[in-house]
């Protein structure tokens, strides 16, 4: 059993909580996800990490309650404990030195973004940060990643805050050189940040989340197209060159589930859950 | 008995074709006790048993049957577990009639011994009594050995080097050990309640196991020696699905046999939404391949409620590689055979989820390197299979996260562990490996086998390394 030791709502819907792992601390890097699984019935969910603390022994994730395992995972609280919590899973975030990064985070992505964001400050980094959301209720982290910034941006889908939208970004990219760039959030940002990052050829780093079941190698559900060849985001990634990857594709395999993510979605918030006999 | 008498086998009963095909109970009921002693009364009880030379792990085969022939069925299960710590599970999954059950003499001129059946009775028996564990050797020299993965062959090294006094430590990357009998095996061949029993045992043998631990991502083999292991057995297993590398794979519908049955069986998918993981299934299924893990991803499908599931196969039935066991009942259960068939090419509708499958037919040539004639395409007999779900059942390749970790571990272009056949031990000292990450996809009791391989070998290690230090 995995405890939660902390948790807060970061934003409407968006949580973030502390779980007591130390073994998995101990050897976690940014990039990388662990996988939880609430109860004996539950299914494995996919969590990109967003901090962990040594002294503690605690791991730190953000997530958005949207499916039946998240919204149940909403309702708990610190003391309350998960059956099951795997990781550190996949591969850590490129984090060398490439002198400027352009950071990019959609949404509840901006925690594992701020992880990334340390690590890169670390290692000398000057730090171009867009925290971005589809409207002003889903910014998070949005203090944090100004404070750790050289130059910083706001931007949401409906112009509630900040910018409207990403396309500023071509102004920004035209006047300073970048090392690389980083992008973190939804399938749609992440293609609409490789697009504008192309006519410079800025190599750019995207976290894909795929659907996944065991995220070991075992499943492929995550195989995704990069370079014309497929690869597994739990093995090979998840993150990988935007600009090698078949976003289209992407978008379709993650939709797969869709119906039945509804249809247990709506038992549980109907029905108060299924019935655990 | 008389001579005709003793020439057939008594029959197991079987869930009746019709009902099964809507549930995952289990389709093998097993003897009732006087079956089993009718059964056990048929054994010759040979001065030199041929039978324990087709065991890989020399189970004193004549020895347990006596026991239940007297009806001391207890005897009987302690018997077996001397050599084999999992027997309920090797009583079902074994493919005895091509190792114990084919060496019997009684098969000369009729069935042989039900050997499975009667190992299957006997732990079944045990388990429902109450298991006992034996006490453990503790004069002898303790080391720490490190466990890598809890399928068949780490559960054998894990419960022969505790017994041996070893203080055992196993790590398992899922949240449940059991290996492939957990996620790949079916509950209908092998119910998940009889694996954990298994593994209940292993723990009470005083096996520390640990889940939610992949090695290679939490720690290197490296790691584990630093962090006072002895030596490390690498029982990872062959997890790695194979793809066929053709257009349109990728396709929404089209599982690896892997994905499919981790969501079946490790999972309980058949049970969403009781389950929260949920699996999509068709109306029509083709499962591409002929092994044991085609035949369960098919038998599987049937049970979630698809109306016809096709084996689609490149050679003929001759070279299936499935037990024939296995392809009866998938065939008694309506699942349709598509021989000397090789997919080409997966089709998709607009919202990319897979409606066709082209095929083209195949023919045989000339014996390949396996020894099967290899299959051989016809050129123009293209033709599209309307399907609406397809399961890659092409074979599983090792996971290479060990491998490609740790530094000094040689393996072959396959991805598999390069060891000593009569070892067990790697190109790494204090490494040993066994199972299906060194045989490639194999069965569960090679996999055990190779792991009482190594453990005697890692046994015989520890004690030369402490003794060395002792004298030094």
């Amino acid at each position: 059993m995995y405890e939660i030791v902390t948790k807060q709502e970061l934003a409407p819907n968006i949580y973030l909580i502390e779980l007591a792992a130390e073994d998995v601390a101990k050897k976690s890097h940014p990039g990388q996800f662990v996988i939880l699984r609430l109860d004996d019935k539950g299914e494995r969910v996919p969590l990109t990490l967003a901090g962990v603390d040594l002294k503690k022994g605690t791991v730190t994730t953000a997530f958005h309650a949207v499916g039946r395992t998240t919204k149940k995972l909403a309702k708990m609280s610190a003391g309350d404990s998960i059956t099951d919590l795997s990781g550190p899973l996949g591969n850590p975030a490129e984090l060398g030195n490439s002198g400027r990064v352009l950071l990019v985070g959609g949404g509840v992505w901006c925690a594992p973004l701020y992880y990334v964001a340390q690590a890169l400050r670390k290692k000398g980094n000057k730090l171009v940060i867009v925290a971005a959301g589809r409207t002003k209720n889903d910014m998070v982290y949005e203090k944090k990643l100004k404070e750790i910034s050289d130059e910083f941006y706001v931007a949401t889908d409906d112009g509630s805050k900040g910018y409207e939208g990403l396309d500023f970004l071509a102004d920004v990219l035209k006047a300073q050189k970048f090392g690389h760039a980083v992008a973190m959030g939804q399938v749609s940002l992440l293609k609409k940040v490789v697009d504008l990052t192309r006519p410079y050829g800025l190599k750019t780093m995207v976290t894909l989340a795929s659907l996944m079941v065991d995220g070991t190698g075992m499943c492929g559900a995550c195989r995704v197209s990069v370079g014309g060849e497929t690869k597994f985001a739990c093995m090979d990634g998840p993150e990988f060159d935007g600009h090698e990857v078949d976003f289209e594709e992407l978008v379709k395999r993650q939709r797969v589930y869709l119906p039945e993510e509804r249809m247990a979605s709506m038992i549980y918030e109907k029905l108060g859950g299924v019935k655990r006999g | 008995m008389d001579k005709e008498q003793r020439k057939h086998c008594i029959p197991m009963a079987k869930q009746d074709v019709l009902d099964r095909v809507h549930n995952f109970y289990e389709v093998a009921l097993g003897y009732n006790e006087e079956q089993v002693v009718a059964e056990a009364e048929r054994c010759l009880q040979c001065p030199n048993p041929r039978c324990v030379q087709g065991c890989p792990v020399d189970i004193d085969i004549p020895a347990f049957i006596k026991e239940i022939k007297e009806k001391n069925f207890l005897a009987a299960s302690a018997k077996i577990k001397e050599k084999n710590s999992l027997p309920a599970v090797c009583g079902r999954v074994c493919p005895q009639e091509n190792q114990c059950q084919q060496m019997c003499v009684l098969g000369k001129m009729g069935d042989p011994i039900s050997i499975g059946r009667l190992e299957r009775f006997a732990s079944d028996y045990e388990r429902k009594k109450g298991v006992t564990v034996p006490a453990k050797d503790e004069s002898s020299v303790t080391g720490k050995v490190a466990i890598v993965g809890s399928g068949p062959a780490g559960l054998t090294a894990a419960a022969d080097l505790v017994k041996l006094g070893h203080e055992v430590v196993m790590f398992e990357s899922l949240h449940l050990a059991g290996g492939v009998l957990m996620y790949g095996i079916p509950e209908f061949r092998l119910p998940k309640e009889i694996v954990q029993s298994e593994v209940d045992y292993i723990k009470k043998l005083g096996v520390d196991v640990k889940t939610n631990y992949t090695i290679g991502r939490i720690y290197t083999i490296d790691e584990l020696f630093a962090d006072g292991f002895d030596a490390v057995f690498v029982g990872s297993g062959a997890g790695f699905p194979n793809f066929m590398r053709i257009p349109g794979e990728n396709l929404g519908g089209v599982y690896s046999a892997n994905e499919f049955l981790i969501r079946v069986n490790l999972m309980k998918a058949y049970m969403f939404p009781e389950y929260d993981t949920p699996i999509r299934i068709g109306k029509k299924v083709a499962v591409i391949g002929g092994g044991n893990v085609a035949m369960d991803s098919a038998r599987c499908s049937l049970r979630l409620g698809a109306d016809e599931v096709y084996i689609v196969y490149r050679r003929s039935r001759e070279e299936l590689p499935a037990r024939a066991e296995e392809a009866e009942n998938a065939e008694e259960e309506g699942i349709i055979f598509r021989l000397l068939t090789n997919p080409t090419k997966f089709l998709g509708d607009e919202s990319g989820w897979v409606k066709g499958m082209e095929c083209i037919k195949m023919e045989l040539g000339e014996p390949d390197a396996s020894g099967r004639r290899r299959p051989v395409p016809i050129e123009g007999s293209e033709f599209i299979m309307d399907v609406d779900t397809a399961i890659i059942a092409i074979g599983q390749s090792p996971n290479p996260l060990i491998q490609r970790t740790t530094k000094g571990l040689e393996t072959t272009r396959h991805g598999t562990i390069v060891t000593q056949e009569e070892t067990g031990a790697t190109t790494k000292e204090g490494v040993y490996a066994g199972g299906d990450v060194v045989s490639g996809a194999a069965t569960v009791i090679s996999a055990m086998g190779a792991g009482k391989t190594a453990a005697k070998s890692i046994h015989e290690y520890i004690l030369k390394k402490k003794g060395a230090k002792k004298g030094e």
